[in-house]
Protein backbone atom coordinates (compact mmCIF):
# COMPACT_ATOMS: atom_id res chain seq x y z
CA UNK A 1 0.00 0.00 0.00
CA UNK A 2 0.83 3.33 -0.66
CA UNK A 3 2.07 6.37 1.69
CA UNK A 4 -1.02 8.17 0.76
CA UNK A 5 -2.94 6.06 0.95
CA UNK A 6 -2.11 5.01 4.56
CA UNK A 7 -2.21 7.99 5.66
CA UNK A 8 -5.58 8.78 4.17
CA UNK A 9 -6.80 5.44 5.80
CA UNK A 10 -5.77 6.97 9.16
CA UNK A 11 -7.37 9.92 8.81
CA UNK A 12 -10.26 8.08 8.39
CA UNK A 13 -9.97 5.80 11.32
CA UNK A 14 -9.05 8.64 13.10
CA UNK A 15 -11.64 11.38 12.17
CA UNK A 16 -14.36 8.82 11.97
CA UNK A 17 -13.83 7.66 15.69
CA UNK A 18 -13.99 11.47 16.94
CA UNK A 19 -17.60 12.00 14.96
CA UNK A 20 -18.96 8.99 16.42
CA UNK A 21 -18.10 9.55 19.96
CA UNK A 22 -19.59 13.11 19.94
CA UNK A 23 -22.72 11.65 17.76
CA UNK A 24 -23.32 8.95 20.43
CA UNK A 25 -25.39 10.91 22.66
CA UNK A 26 -27.82 11.85 19.76
CA UNK A 27 -27.31 8.23 18.35
CA UNK A 28 -28.31 6.72 21.74
CA UNK A 29 -30.81 9.39 22.41
CA UNK A 30 -32.72 8.08 18.97
CA UNK A 31 -31.94 4.37 20.01
CA UNK A 32 -33.47 4.82 23.16
CA UNK A 33 -36.60 6.00 21.68
CA UNK A 34 -37.22 2.37 20.04
CA UNK A 35 -36.89 0.64 23.40
CA UNK A 36 -38.97 -0.15 26.17
CA UNK A 37 -39.40 1.48 29.38
CA UNK A 38 -37.28 -1.51 30.90
CA UNK A 39 -34.80 -1.69 28.19
CA UNK A 40 -34.09 1.74 28.37
CA UNK A 41 -32.74 1.73 32.27
CA UNK A 42 -31.05 -2.17 31.58
CA UNK A 43 -27.74 -2.50 32.48
CA UNK A 44 -25.62 -3.09 30.86
CA UNK A 45 -27.11 -0.81 27.99
CA UNK A 46 -28.69 -3.11 24.80
CA UNK A 47 -27.56 -2.54 21.91
CA UNK A 48 -29.52 -5.00 20.39
CA UNK A 49 -33.09 -5.11 20.97
CA UNK A 50 -36.41 -6.06 19.69
CA UNK A 51 -37.35 -2.15 18.58
CA UNK A 52 -41.05 -0.86 19.20
CA UNK A 53 -42.88 2.21 18.49
CA UNK A 54 -44.18 2.63 21.96
CA UNK A 55 -42.57 5.11 23.34
CA UNK A 56 -43.76 7.09 19.93
CA UNK A 57 -47.37 6.33 20.48
CA UNK A 58 -47.25 7.21 24.45
CA UNK A 59 -45.88 10.32 23.64
CA UNK A 60 -48.48 10.98 20.49
CA UNK A 61 -51.21 9.69 22.22
CA UNK A 62 -50.44 12.47 25.41
CA UNK A 63 -53.12 14.78 24.58
CA UNK A 64 -50.48 17.63 25.06
CA UNK A 65 -47.66 16.50 23.07
CA UNK A 66 -49.40 18.29 19.84
CA UNK A 67 -49.93 21.17 21.62
CA UNK A 68 -45.83 21.60 22.62
CA UNK A 69 -44.94 20.67 19.02
CA UNK A 70 -47.63 23.00 17.52
CA UNK A 71 -46.56 25.80 19.76
CA UNK A 72 -43.08 25.59 18.58
CA UNK A 73 -44.26 25.70 14.99
CA UNK A 74 -46.55 28.24 15.54
CA UNK A 75 -43.83 30.58 17.33
CA UNK A 76 -40.93 29.79 15.06
CA UNK A 77 -42.34 30.47 12.33
CA UNK A 78 -44.29 33.12 12.83
CA UNK A 79 -41.52 35.11 14.43
CA UNK A 80 -39.69 34.48 11.41
CA UNK A 81 -42.02 34.86 8.90
CA UNK A 82 -42.71 38.48 10.91
CA UNK A 83 -38.65 39.38 10.79
CA UNK A 84 -38.30 38.50 7.34
CA UNK A 85 -41.25 41.04 6.82
CA UNK A 86 -39.46 43.72 8.50
CA UNK A 87 -36.00 42.87 7.46
CA UNK A 88 -36.14 42.75 4.06
CA UNK A 89 -37.40 46.37 3.41
CA UNK A 90 -34.10 47.45 5.64
CA UNK A 91 -31.40 45.18 4.40
CA UNK A 92 -33.07 46.18 0.66
CA UNK A 93 -32.20 49.83 1.32
CA UNK A 94 -28.76 49.04 3.04
CA UNK A 95 -27.18 47.20 0.38
CA UNK A 96 -28.85 49.27 -2.71
CA UNK A 97 -29.06 52.89 -1.45
CA UNK A 98 -26.82 53.25 1.19
CA UNK A 99 -25.65 56.40 2.82
CA UNK A 100 -22.75 57.30 5.59
CA UNK A 101 -25.35 56.53 8.23
CA UNK A 102 -25.80 52.65 7.47
CA UNK A 103 -22.91 50.63 8.39
CA UNK A 104 -23.61 53.06 11.80
CA UNK A 105 -26.83 51.39 11.52
CA UNK A 106 -26.11 47.90 10.75
CA UNK A 107 -23.45 47.84 13.70
CA UNK A 108 -26.46 49.31 15.99
CA UNK A 109 -28.40 46.61 15.14
CA UNK A 110 -25.71 44.34 15.57
CA UNK A 111 -25.45 45.65 19.17
CA UNK A 112 -28.87 44.86 20.57
CA UNK A 113 -28.24 41.42 20.36
CA UNK A 114 -25.33 41.90 22.88
CA UNK A 115 -28.04 42.86 25.53
CA UNK A 116 -28.43 39.66 27.69
CA UNK A 117 -31.85 38.26 28.02
CA UNK A 118 -31.34 37.81 31.29
CA UNK A 119 -30.45 41.54 32.12
CA UNK A 120 -33.78 42.25 30.99
CA UNK A 121 -35.69 39.30 32.51
CA UNK A 122 -37.78 41.12 35.11
CA UNK A 123 -39.04 44.61 32.79
CA UNK A 124 -40.29 41.64 30.15
CA UNK A 125 -41.92 39.54 32.39
CA UNK A 126 -43.68 42.63 33.97
CA UNK A 127 -44.71 44.08 30.87
CA UNK A 128 -46.02 41.05 29.26
CA UNK A 129 -47.92 39.87 32.65
CA UNK A 130 -49.68 43.86 32.70
CA UNK A 131 -50.16 42.82 28.63
CA UNK A 132 -51.35 39.66 29.03
CA UNK A 133 -49.04 38.19 27.11
CA UNK A 134 -47.54 35.62 29.60
CA UNK A 135 -48.32 32.05 28.25
CA UNK A 136 -49.05 33.29 24.70
CA UNK A 137 -48.07 32.37 21.78
CA UNK A 138 -48.13 36.43 20.01
CA UNK A 139 -45.70 37.21 22.95
CA UNK A 140 -42.98 34.59 22.66
CA UNK A 141 -43.39 35.21 18.94
CA UNK A 142 -42.91 38.65 19.61
CA UNK A 143 -39.46 37.98 21.75
CA UNK A 144 -38.46 35.99 19.17
CA UNK A 145 -38.72 38.10 16.61
CA UNK A 146 -36.81 40.69 18.12
CA UNK A 147 -34.32 38.82 18.77
CA UNK A 148 -33.78 37.38 15.58
CA UNK A 149 -34.25 40.62 13.48
CA UNK A 150 -30.65 41.92 13.98
CA UNK A 151 -28.85 38.29 12.70
CA UNK A 152 -31.66 38.68 9.65
CA UNK A 153 -31.15 42.11 8.63
CA UNK A 154 -27.28 41.12 8.31
CA UNK A 155 -27.76 37.88 6.59
CA UNK A 156 -29.78 39.45 4.02
CA UNK A 157 -27.89 42.25 3.76
CA UNK A 158 -24.79 40.34 2.85
CA UNK A 159 -27.07 38.74 0.22
CA UNK A 160 -28.58 41.25 -1.29
CA UNK A 161 -24.55 42.63 -1.83
CA UNK A 162 -23.84 40.15 -3.81
CA UNK A 163 -26.62 41.05 -6.82
CA UNK A 164 -24.59 43.21 -9.11
CA UNK A 165 -26.42 46.72 -8.62
CA UNK A 166 -26.11 46.61 -12.65
CA UNK A 167 -29.30 43.77 -12.96
CA UNK A 168 -31.67 45.88 -10.61
CA UNK A 169 -30.55 48.96 -12.56
CA UNK A 170 -31.21 47.40 -16.18
CA UNK A 171 -34.74 46.55 -14.30
CA UNK A 172 -35.60 50.39 -13.14
CA UNK A 173 -34.80 50.81 -17.07
CA UNK A 174 -37.25 48.79 -18.79
CA UNK A 175 -39.87 50.69 -16.05
CA UNK A 176 -39.60 48.31 -13.04
CA UNK A 177 -40.98 50.13 -10.59
CA UNK A 178 -39.56 49.47 -6.43
CA UNK A 179 -41.90 46.57 -5.92
CA UNK A 180 -41.71 45.28 -8.95
CA UNK A 181 -38.24 45.24 -8.75
CA UNK A 182 -38.10 43.70 -5.46
CA UNK A 183 -41.06 41.48 -6.34
CA UNK A 184 -39.59 40.01 -9.98
CA UNK A 185 -35.81 40.54 -9.42
CA UNK A 186 -34.43 40.72 -6.29
CA UNK A 187 -36.42 38.15 -4.29
CA UNK A 188 -36.57 35.66 -7.32
CA UNK A 189 -32.16 36.19 -7.44
CA UNK A 190 -31.65 35.93 -3.69
CA UNK A 191 -34.56 32.97 -3.01
CA UNK A 192 -31.91 30.50 -1.79
CA UNK A 193 -30.39 33.35 0.52
CA UNK A 194 -33.59 34.21 1.56
CA UNK A 195 -34.61 30.34 2.56
CA UNK A 196 -31.37 29.75 4.09
CA UNK A 197 -31.77 33.01 6.64
CA UNK A 198 -35.46 31.82 7.18
CA UNK A 199 -34.29 28.67 8.20
CA UNK A 200 -31.71 30.21 10.55
CA UNK A 201 -34.16 31.91 12.22
CA UNK A 202 -36.44 28.89 12.91
CA UNK A 203 -33.90 27.36 14.27
CA UNK A 204 -32.38 29.33 16.98
CA UNK A 205 -36.43 29.92 17.63
CA UNK A 206 -36.78 26.84 17.92
CA UNK A 207 -34.15 25.70 20.38
CA UNK A 208 -34.49 29.04 22.58
CA UNK A 209 -35.15 27.77 26.06
CA UNK A 210 -34.37 31.19 27.85
CA UNK A 211 -37.80 32.85 27.41
CA UNK A 212 -39.97 29.85 26.41
CA UNK A 213 -38.89 28.61 30.32
CA UNK A 214 -39.77 31.75 31.65
CA UNK A 215 -42.55 33.43 29.72
CA UNK A 216 -44.63 30.38 28.69
CA UNK A 217 -46.22 27.86 31.96
CA UNK A 218 -48.76 25.52 29.52
CA UNK A 219 -50.77 27.07 27.40
CA UNK A 220 -48.10 28.31 24.83
CA UNK A 221 -45.49 26.48 25.86
CA UNK A 222 -43.25 25.25 23.04
CA UNK A 223 -41.19 21.76 23.08
CA UNK A 224 -38.16 23.01 24.92
CA UNK A 225 -40.29 23.41 27.61
CA UNK A 226 -42.07 19.97 27.14
CA UNK A 227 -39.08 18.15 26.85
CA UNK A 228 -37.95 20.31 30.62
CA UNK A 229 -40.45 18.81 32.45
CA UNK A 230 -39.53 15.78 32.20
CA UNK A 231 -36.28 16.91 34.33
CA UNK A 232 -38.25 16.51 37.62
CA UNK A 233 -37.89 13.10 39.41
CA UNK A 234 -41.18 11.63 38.87
CA UNK A 235 -40.24 12.21 35.06
CA UNK A 236 -37.51 8.98 34.53
CA UNK A 237 -39.56 7.79 31.49
CA UNK A 238 -36.35 7.55 29.56
CA UNK A 239 -37.94 5.81 26.06
CA UNK A 240 -40.67 8.06 25.98
CA UNK A 241 -38.18 11.74 26.54
CA UNK A 242 -36.15 9.82 24.04
CA UNK A 243 -38.89 9.59 21.53
CA UNK A 244 -40.46 12.94 22.41
CA UNK A 245 -37.13 14.36 21.82
CA UNK A 246 -35.89 12.69 18.44
CA UNK A 247 -39.23 14.47 17.38
CA UNK A 248 -38.42 17.17 18.57
CA UNK A 249 -34.92 17.97 16.93
CA UNK A 250 -35.04 15.75 13.87
CA UNK A 251 -36.58 18.58 11.85
CA UNK A 252 -34.39 21.25 13.16
CA UNK A 253 -31.25 18.78 12.43
CA UNK A 254 -32.20 18.32 8.70
CA UNK A 255 -32.74 22.43 8.26
CA UNK A 256 -29.32 22.93 9.77
CA UNK A 257 -27.27 20.16 8.18
CA UNK A 258 -29.14 21.82 4.40
CA UNK A 259 -28.03 25.50 5.24
CA UNK A 260 -24.68 25.10 7.61
CA UNK A 261 -22.64 26.54 5.02
CA UNK A 262 -24.94 29.99 4.85
CA UNK A 263 -25.46 30.35 8.62
CA UNK A 264 -21.41 30.69 8.98
CA UNK A 265 -22.31 33.94 7.35
CA UNK A 266 -25.12 35.11 9.72
CA UNK A 267 -23.53 33.94 12.92
CA UNK A 268 -20.74 35.63 12.41
CA UNK A 269 -22.64 38.73 11.07
CA UNK A 270 -20.47 38.27 8.21
CA UNK A 271 -17.19 38.20 9.83
CA UNK A 272 -15.96 34.54 8.34
CA UNK A 273 -17.04 33.56 5.01
CA UNK B 1 -25.37 68.97 -9.39
CA UNK B 2 -29.23 69.11 -9.07
CA UNK B 3 -30.21 65.77 -9.61
CA UNK B 4 -27.82 64.33 -6.79
CA UNK B 5 -28.61 66.38 -4.25
CA UNK B 6 -32.54 65.92 -5.27
CA UNK B 7 -31.37 61.76 -5.16
CA UNK B 8 -30.74 61.91 -2.05
CA UNK B 9 -33.31 63.37 -0.40
CA UNK B 10 -35.57 60.84 -2.12
CA UNK B 11 -33.03 58.08 -1.21
CA UNK B 12 -33.02 59.51 2.21
CA UNK B 13 -36.83 59.16 2.45
CA UNK B 14 -37.04 56.04 1.16
CA UNK B 15 -34.43 54.91 3.43
CA UNK B 16 -36.59 56.09 6.27
CA UNK B 17 -39.31 54.13 5.62
CA UNK B 18 -37.80 51.08 4.25
CA UNK B 19 -35.76 50.83 7.48
CA UNK B 20 -38.17 52.78 9.88
CA UNK B 21 -39.98 49.66 10.84
CA UNK B 22 -36.67 47.81 11.80
CA UNK B 23 -34.96 50.43 13.99
CA UNK B 24 -38.02 51.56 15.57
CA UNK B 25 -38.94 47.95 16.55
CA UNK B 26 -34.86 47.30 17.89
CA UNK B 27 -35.07 50.60 19.66
CA UNK B 28 -37.92 50.01 21.57
CA UNK B 29 -36.86 46.33 21.94
CA UNK B 30 -33.80 48.10 23.43
CA UNK B 31 -34.60 50.90 25.05
CA UNK B 32 -37.55 49.72 27.19
CA UNK B 33 -36.39 46.73 28.83
CA UNK B 34 -32.49 48.57 29.49
CA UNK B 35 -34.38 51.70 30.91
CA UNK B 36 -37.35 49.81 33.23
CA UNK B 37 -33.67 47.07 34.07
CA UNK B 38 -32.35 50.90 35.69
CA UNK B 39 -34.93 52.00 37.25
CA UNK B 40 -36.11 48.85 39.08
CA UNK B 41 -32.30 48.66 40.04
CA UNK B 42 -32.98 51.76 42.30
CA UNK B 43 -36.57 50.45 43.75
CA UNK B 44 -37.63 49.09 46.75
CA UNK B 45 -40.00 46.49 44.70
CA UNK B 46 -41.23 42.83 45.37
CA UNK B 47 -44.00 41.27 43.96
CA UNK B 48 -45.54 39.05 47.24
CA UNK B 49 -44.63 41.74 49.34
CA UNK B 50 -46.31 45.81 48.03
CA UNK B 51 -45.29 47.04 51.29
CA UNK B 52 -42.06 47.46 50.31
CA UNK B 53 -41.78 50.02 47.65
CA UNK B 54 -40.19 53.33 47.14
CA UNK B 55 -36.34 54.54 46.06
CA UNK B 56 -34.06 52.23 47.28
CA UNK B 57 -30.57 53.97 46.37
CA UNK B 58 -27.62 51.68 45.72
CA UNK B 59 -29.29 49.68 48.45
CA UNK B 60 -30.19 46.92 45.60
CA UNK B 61 -26.48 47.35 44.36
CA UNK B 62 -25.02 47.08 47.99
CA UNK B 63 -27.00 44.52 49.07
CA UNK B 64 -26.19 42.18 46.22
CA UNK B 65 -22.32 42.85 46.12
CA UNK B 66 -22.31 42.08 49.55
CA UNK B 67 -24.56 38.79 48.91
CA UNK B 68 -21.85 35.76 48.61
CA UNK B 69 -24.02 34.08 47.02
CA UNK B 70 -23.37 36.67 44.24
CA UNK B 71 -20.07 36.31 43.72
CA UNK B 72 -19.76 32.40 44.06
CA UNK B 73 -22.32 32.36 40.86
CA UNK B 74 -19.87 34.90 39.31
CA UNK B 75 -16.74 32.78 39.83
CA UNK B 76 -18.96 29.57 38.20
CA UNK B 77 -19.72 32.25 35.65
CA UNK B 78 -16.26 32.91 34.40
CA UNK B 79 -14.93 28.88 35.27
CA UNK B 80 -17.87 27.82 32.79
CA UNK B 81 -17.08 30.41 30.24
CA UNK B 82 -13.24 29.70 31.05
CA UNK B 83 -13.56 26.38 30.82
CA UNK B 84 -16.27 26.02 27.83
CA UNK B 85 -14.34 28.61 25.46
CA UNK B 86 -10.92 26.60 26.46
CA UNK B 87 -12.44 23.45 25.11
CA UNK B 88 -14.62 24.20 22.49
CA UNK B 89 -11.81 26.58 20.88
CA UNK B 90 -9.03 24.51 20.92
CA UNK B 91 -10.71 21.22 20.23
CA UNK B 92 -12.93 22.99 17.34
CA UNK B 93 -9.49 23.99 16.26
CA UNK B 94 -7.40 21.22 15.95
CA UNK B 95 -10.75 19.10 14.92
CA UNK B 96 -11.28 21.88 11.90
CA UNK B 97 -7.82 21.07 10.83
CA UNK B 98 -8.58 17.68 10.95
CA UNK B 99 -11.97 17.41 9.21
CA UNK B 100 -10.64 19.97 6.25
CA UNK B 101 -7.97 16.28 5.15
CA UNK B 102 -9.20 14.41 2.67
CA UNK B 103 -10.91 11.45 4.12
CA UNK B 104 -13.09 8.54 3.51
CA UNK B 105 -16.80 9.82 4.65
CA UNK B 106 -15.57 13.12 5.02
CA UNK B 107 -18.85 14.80 4.20
CA UNK B 108 -21.11 12.67 6.53
CA UNK B 109 -18.32 12.52 9.13
CA UNK B 110 -18.55 16.59 9.04
CA UNK B 111 -22.27 16.52 9.35
CA UNK B 112 -22.64 14.01 12.34
CA UNK B 113 -19.58 15.89 14.15
CA UNK B 114 -21.43 19.50 13.95
CA UNK B 115 -24.92 17.89 14.45
CA UNK B 116 -24.90 18.77 18.43
CA UNK B 117 -24.80 22.57 17.86
CA UNK B 118 -28.14 21.90 16.15
CA UNK B 119 -29.90 20.10 19.18
CA UNK B 120 -32.26 21.92 21.17
CA UNK B 121 -30.39 22.75 24.46
CA UNK B 122 -33.12 21.18 27.12
CA UNK B 123 -32.64 18.06 24.70
CA UNK B 124 -28.69 17.71 24.96
CA UNK B 125 -28.83 18.53 28.48
CA UNK B 126 -31.49 15.27 29.83
CA UNK B 127 -29.86 13.07 27.22
CA UNK B 128 -26.08 13.66 29.17
CA UNK B 129 -28.22 14.07 32.57
CA UNK B 130 -30.49 10.66 31.94
CA UNK B 131 -28.88 8.48 29.65
CA UNK B 132 -25.08 9.17 30.07
CA UNK B 133 -24.14 10.29 33.22
CA UNK B 134 -26.65 8.59 35.32
CA UNK B 135 -24.94 7.21 38.47
CA UNK B 136 -27.12 3.41 38.08
CA UNK B 137 -28.02 3.53 34.71
CA UNK B 138 -26.01 5.72 32.72
CA UNK B 139 -23.74 4.44 29.54
CA UNK B 140 -20.68 5.75 32.06
CA UNK B 141 -21.22 4.11 34.86
CA UNK B 142 -21.71 1.24 32.75
CA UNK B 143 -17.93 1.72 31.22
CA UNK B 144 -16.66 2.82 34.51
CA UNK B 145 -17.76 -0.99 36.02
CA UNK B 146 -16.76 -2.62 32.56
CA UNK B 147 -12.87 -0.99 33.54
CA UNK B 148 -13.31 -1.73 37.09
CA UNK B 149 -13.53 2.00 37.84
CA UNK B 150 -15.25 3.77 40.70
CA UNK B 151 -19.00 5.04 39.64
CA UNK B 152 -18.85 8.47 39.33
CA UNK B 153 -22.40 10.41 40.62
CA UNK B 154 -21.66 13.71 38.04
CA UNK B 155 -24.17 15.88 39.17
CA UNK B 156 -23.96 15.66 43.07
CA UNK B 157 -19.93 14.92 43.15
CA UNK B 158 -18.99 17.28 40.32
CA UNK B 159 -22.17 19.44 39.52
CA UNK B 160 -20.13 22.29 37.51
CA UNK B 161 -17.63 19.76 35.54
CA UNK B 162 -20.69 18.38 34.26
CA UNK B 163 -21.90 21.38 32.87
CA UNK B 164 -18.74 22.49 31.40
CA UNK B 165 -18.90 19.33 29.71
CA UNK B 166 -22.44 19.01 27.85
CA UNK B 167 -22.00 22.76 27.27
CA UNK B 168 -18.62 22.02 25.48
CA UNK B 169 -19.78 19.18 23.90
CA UNK B 170 -22.81 22.00 22.34
CA UNK B 171 -20.16 24.66 21.63
CA UNK B 172 -17.38 22.85 20.27
CA UNK B 173 -19.35 22.09 17.05
CA UNK B 174 -20.26 25.57 16.46
CA UNK B 175 -16.33 26.88 16.70
CA UNK B 176 -15.42 23.93 14.26
CA UNK B 177 -18.23 25.06 11.87
CA UNK B 178 -17.27 28.45 11.90
CA UNK B 179 -13.25 27.48 11.78
CA UNK B 180 -14.10 24.87 8.85
CA UNK B 181 -15.30 27.24 6.90
CA UNK B 182 -12.68 29.84 7.31
CA UNK B 183 -9.66 26.98 6.66
CA UNK B 184 -11.59 26.08 3.38
CA UNK B 185 -10.31 29.72 2.35
CA UNK B 186 -6.38 29.24 3.09
CA UNK B 187 -4.32 29.53 0.32
CA UNK B 188 -3.11 26.12 -0.77
CA UNK B 189 -0.15 27.44 -2.54
CA UNK B 190 0.91 28.83 0.14
CA UNK B 191 1.28 25.99 2.29
CA UNK B 192 2.22 23.91 -0.35
CA UNK B 193 5.39 26.24 -0.58
CA UNK B 194 6.05 26.39 2.85
CA UNK B 195 6.19 22.52 2.54
CA UNK B 196 8.80 22.55 -0.25
CA UNK B 197 10.47 24.47 2.06
CA UNK B 198 11.06 21.91 4.40
CA UNK B 199 7.92 23.12 6.79
CA UNK B 200 6.49 20.11 8.66
CA UNK B 201 2.87 19.80 9.39
CA UNK B 202 3.40 21.07 12.89
CA UNK B 203 5.59 24.47 11.33
CA UNK B 204 2.43 24.62 9.12
CA UNK B 205 0.04 24.40 11.39
CA UNK B 206 1.52 27.10 13.75
CA UNK B 207 2.68 29.34 11.04
CA UNK B 208 0.49 29.37 8.39
CA UNK B 209 -2.81 28.16 9.85
CA UNK B 210 -3.04 29.50 12.94
CA UNK B 211 -2.40 32.88 11.79
CA UNK B 212 -4.95 32.69 8.93
CA UNK B 213 -7.54 31.44 11.28
CA UNK B 214 -6.81 34.03 14.06
CA UNK B 215 -9.80 36.39 13.59
CA UNK B 216 -12.56 33.29 12.78
CA UNK B 217 -10.98 32.36 15.98
CA UNK B 218 -11.43 36.07 17.83
CA UNK B 219 -14.95 36.16 16.24
CA UNK B 220 -15.59 32.82 17.49
CA UNK B 221 -14.63 33.16 21.32
CA UNK B 222 -16.70 36.39 21.31
CA UNK B 223 -19.80 35.06 20.34
CA UNK B 224 -19.46 31.88 22.34
CA UNK B 225 -18.58 34.50 25.11
CA UNK B 226 -22.07 36.30 24.89
CA UNK B 227 -24.10 33.67 24.62
CA UNK B 228 -21.96 31.57 27.56
CA UNK B 229 -22.17 34.26 30.20
CA UNK B 230 -26.11 33.62 30.52
CA UNK B 231 -26.08 29.76 30.03
CA UNK B 232 -29.89 29.15 31.55
CA UNK B 233 -31.70 26.06 30.54
CA UNK B 234 -28.68 23.40 30.37
CA UNK B 235 -28.69 24.42 34.11
CA UNK B 236 -32.34 24.73 34.55
CA UNK B 237 -32.94 21.14 33.77
CA UNK B 238 -29.38 19.10 35.54
CA UNK B 239 -29.09 20.54 38.76
CA UNK B 240 -31.03 23.77 39.17
CA UNK B 241 -28.19 25.64 40.20
CA UNK B 242 -27.17 23.03 43.16
CA UNK B 243 -26.53 21.26 45.19
CA UNK B 244 -26.68 24.26 47.20
CA UNK B 245 -24.88 27.29 44.94
CA UNK B 246 -22.44 24.56 43.21
CA UNK B 247 -23.41 25.31 39.82
CA UNK B 248 -25.54 28.39 40.42
CA UNK B 249 -24.00 30.80 37.55
CA UNK B 250 -25.26 34.61 37.17
CA UNK B 251 -28.37 33.83 34.98
CA UNK B 252 -29.41 31.27 36.93
CA UNK B 253 -28.78 33.59 40.36
CA UNK B 254 -30.98 36.29 38.58
CA UNK B 255 -33.49 33.49 37.59
CA UNK B 256 -33.35 32.68 41.43
CA UNK B 257 -33.84 36.18 42.39
CA UNK B 258 -37.08 37.12 39.90
CA UNK B 259 -38.69 34.40 39.81
CA UNK B 260 -38.65 32.58 42.94
CA UNK B 261 -37.65 35.60 45.35
CA UNK B 262 -39.95 38.02 43.23
CA UNK B 263 -37.24 40.32 44.36
CA UNK B 264 -37.73 42.84 41.43
CA UNK B 265 -35.25 45.25 42.59
CA UNK B 266 -32.49 42.82 43.33
CA UNK B 267 -33.35 40.94 40.25
CA UNK B 268 -32.78 43.86 38.37
CA UNK B 269 -29.35 44.79 39.83
CA UNK B 270 -28.06 41.96 38.42
CA UNK B 271 -28.97 42.32 35.49
CA UNK B 272 -27.36 45.46 35.39
CA UNK B 273 -24.44 43.67 35.99
CA UNK B 274 -24.97 40.86 33.58
CA UNK B 275 -25.19 43.71 30.80
CA UNK B 276 -22.61 45.38 31.84
CA UNK B 277 -20.30 41.70 31.88
CA UNK B 278 -21.81 41.53 28.47
CA UNK B 279 -21.07 44.64 26.96
CA UNK B 280 -17.50 44.61 27.74
CA UNK B 281 -17.28 41.68 25.27
CA UNK B 282 -19.19 43.47 22.91
CA UNK B 283 -17.59 46.29 22.10
CA UNK B 284 -14.72 44.33 21.00
CA UNK B 285 -16.85 42.04 18.64
CA UNK B 286 -18.41 45.06 17.53
CA UNK B 287 -14.69 46.52 16.40
CA UNK B 288 -13.88 43.08 14.66
CA UNK B 289 -17.25 43.19 12.32
CA UNK B 290 -16.75 46.63 11.88
CA UNK B 291 -13.24 46.18 10.48
CA UNK B 292 -14.55 43.18 8.43
CA UNK B 293 -17.13 45.81 7.07
CA UNK B 294 -14.70 48.16 5.71
CA UNK B 295 -12.80 46.15 3.98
Amino acid sequence: MNPTMTKKLLLTLLAWSIALIVFFPIFWMVLTGFKTEGEAVATPPSLFFEPTLAGYHTVMARADYLKFALNSIVISFGSTLLALIVAIPAAYSMAFLPTKRTQGTLLWMLSTKMLPPVGVLMPVYLLFRDMGLLDSQLGLTIIYMLMNLPIVVWMLYTFFKDIPKDILEAGRMDGAGTLQEVFYLLLPLTLPGIASTGLLSVILSWNEAFWSLNLTTSDAAPLTAFIASFSSPEGLFWAKLSAASTLAIAPILIFGWMTQKQMVRGLTFGAVK
Amino acid sequence: MRERTSGRTVGGFRNLFLQGPAVTLLLLWMLVPLGMTLWFSFQRYNLINPMISGFAGWDNYTYLLTDPALWTAMGNTLLLVGWVLAISVIGGTLLAVLFQQEFFGRGIARLLVIAPFFVMPTVGALVWKNMLMHPVNGVFAWLSQLLGLPVIDWFSSMPLASIIIIVSWQWMPFALLILLTAIQSLDDDQVEAARMDGAGPLAIFWFITLPHLKRAISVVIMIEMIFLLTIFAEIFVTTSGGPGLASTNLAYFIYIRALLDFDVGGASAGGVIAIILANIVAIFLIRTVAKNLET
